[in-house]
C-alpha cells in the first residue's frame, strides 16, 4: 500500500522555503483557498464523509480519528467551538512551530473548513506563550484573513443560508500541561491549567460548558487537501488505518536533524540512515524515542518498525514494556504496552550517551510540569525524578532499579489526565530495553 | 501607589473582551498585557487586574503563580530561556547554559545586578532539530555554541543599553500581539 504513492508528496509542507510563504497573496497564488470554496459547496455531512474516508488521524499524539472526534458533536448543539491546539511543548517535537511560522493560511483554511463541517462560528488558536514570534505571524495572517474578506463576513453555501467564523488567537502562559487538551480549555477559560475529569468530553461539553472540537495545528492542516483531492487520495498515501503522510521531527545524534514530511510506511532504520544521514562520528546507533519523551524508547533491535500509529502499538518486533523482568504491564484488560507514534517527535541517541543521565532529565520534565491535581502523579514523579537523577550522579542505593519500576507502575492508570502516563511509560520503557545501565548506577558497596 | 493601565492598553483589553463570553476568560491576554506594561505583576498589578476583569484576586494569584512566564518579581530585561531538555542536552544543552552562566556571573533562575539579563533554564522550546537553541523575546538562537553565545549576548547588551538612553527600563516592551482587525463577534 500507499509507500511507493506518498514519496515525495507534500501535504503540509508544500510551502516550506517559499519566500513570504506565511503572507496571504502568496497562499492564494499558490491554490490556497480553493479547498474552501470547494467545501462551501457541499454539505457539511459530506465534508464529514470526505474526512472519515480520508483516515486522517490526529497528530498531536493520540492519533484518533479526526472525522470520528468531528462526528461526536451532538446534533443538538447550540453553540460549537473549534479549538486548535498550537500548544506544542512535547520534548522532541518542532513541528507545529514551523507549521505555524511558515503556512499559517493552511491552518486558518482548515479551520474554516473543519468550523463549516461542524457549525463552529467562533475558533480559538491556543498557541504556546513562549512561541512569540509564531503568535505575531498568525496574528497577522488572522488580519489579513479579515482583512481579505475571509473571516467574519458572510459566505453563501449549498442550500442556500450562509455561513461566517471568527477566529481568536489566545497565548499560553508557559505550562507543559495545557496541551492536554482540558487543561488547555481551562486555561483558555481563565484559569489554571488543571485537566478535567472525563466524561463528560469536550465534544459534548468543553470550552464554556459546550460542544468543542480540540484539534492539532498538523491535523488541521491537512484537511484542504482532503477536500481537494478526497478521502480516498488521502487514505491510499497512508497505510492500514492511518491515511496520508506524516510529520517526524528528528533531534539528536543524527547528521541531519530536521522536520520531514514522509511516507507513513517508513521505517525508523531508513529515517536515520537514509533521510538523516546516519550517526555522526563513527558512533554507533543506541536507541531512538519515538514520539516525543512520553513514549517508551526502542532499542537497536526494534527500528525496522513503520513509523505508523498502529505498528508502533502492536508490531511483535516491539518488546512489552515491562513492570519488572518477565512482568509485563499491564494497560488493561491483559492488553499490553509497546509504545505510540505519539508527536512525530523523534529523538535519536548514540552509544555514548548516559541513557540514565537522559531518562533522569525526562523524569526532572515531568516532575516540573506535574500540575498537581493527582497525588500519584504529583507524589510519584518527584520520586521518578529523585531516585533517576542520584542513580545517574552513581548513587543508587540497592533496590532502586525496581522502586523505579514501582513508582512508575503506581501512577500509571491511576490519574486524571494522560501526564501520568506521559511520565511512566517512558520510565518503565527505559527500564525494559537498557535495563543493564541503571543497574550500573548502583552505589559500590565495598 | 496604585496601578493604572495606559489609555492604548484600556482599549486593548475593551477589544479583548469583544472576544470571549466571559470576562474570566481574558484573564491570560490581560496578564500578559499587564506585565508588557509594567514589567513585572506586583500585588498593585494583580489587583488591578482583578478589578479590570471582576475576578477574585486569589484566583488571579493562582493563575499567575502557575504559569512559568509571569514574574512576581521584577527580573532582567532581557529573558533568556536556553533549553536543556534530551534533544538538546544531547547536542550540549548544559554547555550552553553554563557558558552564558559564567559569562553573566548568575545561576539560572537569577538576573543579572545591571538588570539587563534574566536567565532560565527552560524545558523543550520546540526547536529540536536546531538544537541547542534559546529564546529571547520574540527571537530564537540556534543550533548554538560557546562562540555563537557570547556574540548573541555582547549584541543584546549593546541594544539593551541604547533601548535604556530611550525610555525607561522595564517600561512598555512591544507586545506579542496586535490587537487583530476586523469585526469581532459579540456575545
Amino acid at each position: 500500500m500507499g509507500f511507493e504513492e506518498a514519496k515525495g508528496v507534500k501535504i503540509v509542507t508544500r510551502n516550506f522555503g517559499v519566500p513570504d510563504s506565511h503572507k496571504l497573496g502568496t497562499y492564494r497564488e499558490r491554490g490556497g483557498g480553493a479547498a474552501f470554496k470547494k467545501a462551501l459547496g457541499m454539505a457539511p455531512a459530506a465534508i464529514l464523509d470526505e474526512v472519515k474516508k480520508s483516515n486522517l488521524r490526529g497528530r498531536g499524539g493520540a492519533g484518533f480519528p479526526t472525522g470520528m472526534k468531528w462526528s461526536f458533536v451532538p446534533k443538538e448543539a447550540r453553540t460549537v467551538y473549534l479549538v486548535v491546539n498550537a500548544d506544542e511543548s512535547e520534548p522532541g517535537t518542532c513541528k507545529d512551530r514551523e507549521l505555524l511560522a511558515f503556512d499559517p493560511h493552511l491552518l486558518i483554511e482548515g479551520m474554516a473548513i473543519a468550523s463549516y463541517a461542524i457549525r463552529c462560528q467562533h475558533a480559538y488558536i491556543y498557541i504556546r506563550g513562549e512561541m512569540m514570534r509564531e503568535a505575531k505571524i498568525v496574528q497577522a495572517a488572522i488580519d489579513e484573513a479579515y482583512e481579505g474578506g475571509f473571516l467574519g463576513v458572510d459566505h453563501a453555501v449549498a442550500g442556500g443560508g450562509t455561513f461566517r467564523f471568527d477566529i481568536t488567537l489566545h497565548r499560553g502562559a508557559g505550562a507543559y500541561i495545557c496541551g492536554e487538551e482540558t487543561a488547555l480549555l481551562n486555561s483558555l477559560e481563565g484559569k489554571r491549567g488543571w485537566p478535567r475529569l472525563k466524561p463528560p468530553f469536550p465534544a459534548v461539553k468543553g470550552l464554556f460548558q459546550q460542544a468543542t472540537v480540540v484539534n492539532n495545528v498538523e491535523t488541521l492542516m491537512n484537511v484542504p487537501a482532503i477536500i481537494d483531492k478526497g478521502g480516498d487520495w488521502f487514505n491510499k498515501l497512508g497505510i492500514g488505518k492511518s491515511g496520508g503522510t506524516r510529520i517526524v521531527c528528528v533531534s539528536g545524534h543524527v547528521a541531519k536533524p530536521g522536520v520531514y514530511e514522509l511516507p507513513m510506511g517508513i521505517s525508523f532504520k531508513d529515517l536515520i540512515y537514509d533521510v538523516c544521514g546516519g550517526i555522526p562520528g563513527g558512533r554507533k546507533f543506541k536507541g531512538l524515542i519515538p514520539g516525543g519523551t512520553s513514549m517508551p524508547p526502542l532499542d537497536a533491535s526494534e527500528i525496522e518498525v513503520p513509523i505508523e500509529f498502529d505498528a508502533l502499538t502492536s508490531d511483535a518486533r516491539i518488546k512489552d514494556v515491562e513492570v519488572k523482568p518477565g512482568v509485563p504491564f499491564d494497560l488493561g484488560g491483559g492488553r499490553r504496552l509497546k509504545t505510540m507514534a505519539g508527536s512525530g517527535g523523534v529523538v535519536v541517541f548514540d552509544d555514548s550517551t548516559d541513557v540514565v543521565a537522559l531518562c533522569a532529565r525526562i523524569m526532572r520534565f515531568y516532575a516540573h510540569e506535574s500540575c498537581g491535581q493527582c497525588t500519584p502523579c504529583r507524589e510519584g514523579t518527584g520520586w521518578l525524578a529523585r531516585v533517576c537523577s542520584r542513580l545517574a550522579a552513581g548513587d543508587g542505593h540497592p533496590g532502586d532499579v525496581d522502586l523505579l519500576g514501582n513508582v512508575a507502575n503506581g501512577i500509571a492508570g491511576n490519574t486524571i489526565c494522560a501526564l501520568g502516563e506521559a511520565a511512566a511509560w517512558p520510565m518503565m520503557g527505559f527500564l525494559t530495553k537498557f535495563r543493564a545501565d541503571f543497574e550500573a548506577k548502583l552505589r559500590k558497596v565495598a | 501607589m496604585a496601578l493604572e493601565f495606559s489609555a492604548q492598553a484600556k482599549q486593548r483589553i475593551e477589544r479583548l473582551l469583544t472576544q470571549y463570553p466571559t470576562k474570566q476568560a481574558a484573564l491570560l491576554p490581560v496578564l500578559h498585557l499587564a506585565q508588557d506594561e509594567f514589567g513585572y505583576l506586583p500585588d498593585e498589578a494583580l489587583h488591578l487586574v482583578a478589578e479590570t476583569l471582576q475576578l477574585p484576586p486569589a484566583h488571579v494569584f493562582g493563575v499567575i503563580t502557575f504559569y512559568t512566564m509571569f514574574h512576581r518579581e521584577k527580573s532582567g530585561r532581557n529573558e533568556l530561556m536556553v533549553c536543556t531538555n534530551v534533544s538538546c542536552m544531547l547536542r550540549g544543552g548544559y554547555e550552553v547554559l553554563h557558558h552564558i552562566e559564567k559569562r553573566l556571573g548568575i545561576k539560572a533562575g537569577e538576573s543579572t545586578p545591571d538588570g539587563a539579563f534574566h536567565l532560565v533554564e527552560e524545558e523543550c522550546l520546540a526547536a529540536c532539530a536546531n538544537a541547542p537553541m534559546m529564546i529571547c523575546g520574540d527571537r530564537y538562537y540556534l543550533d548554538l555554541t560557546p562562540q555563537k553565545v557570547d556574540t548573541i549576548l555582547e549584541d543584546l547588551r549593546k541594544r539593551w543599553k541604547e533601548r535604556a538612553q530611550q525610555a525607561p527600563v522595564g517600561q512598555g516592551s512591544p507586545s506579542a500581539t496586535s490587537p487583530g482587525v476586523g469585526p469581532q463577534r459579540k456575545f
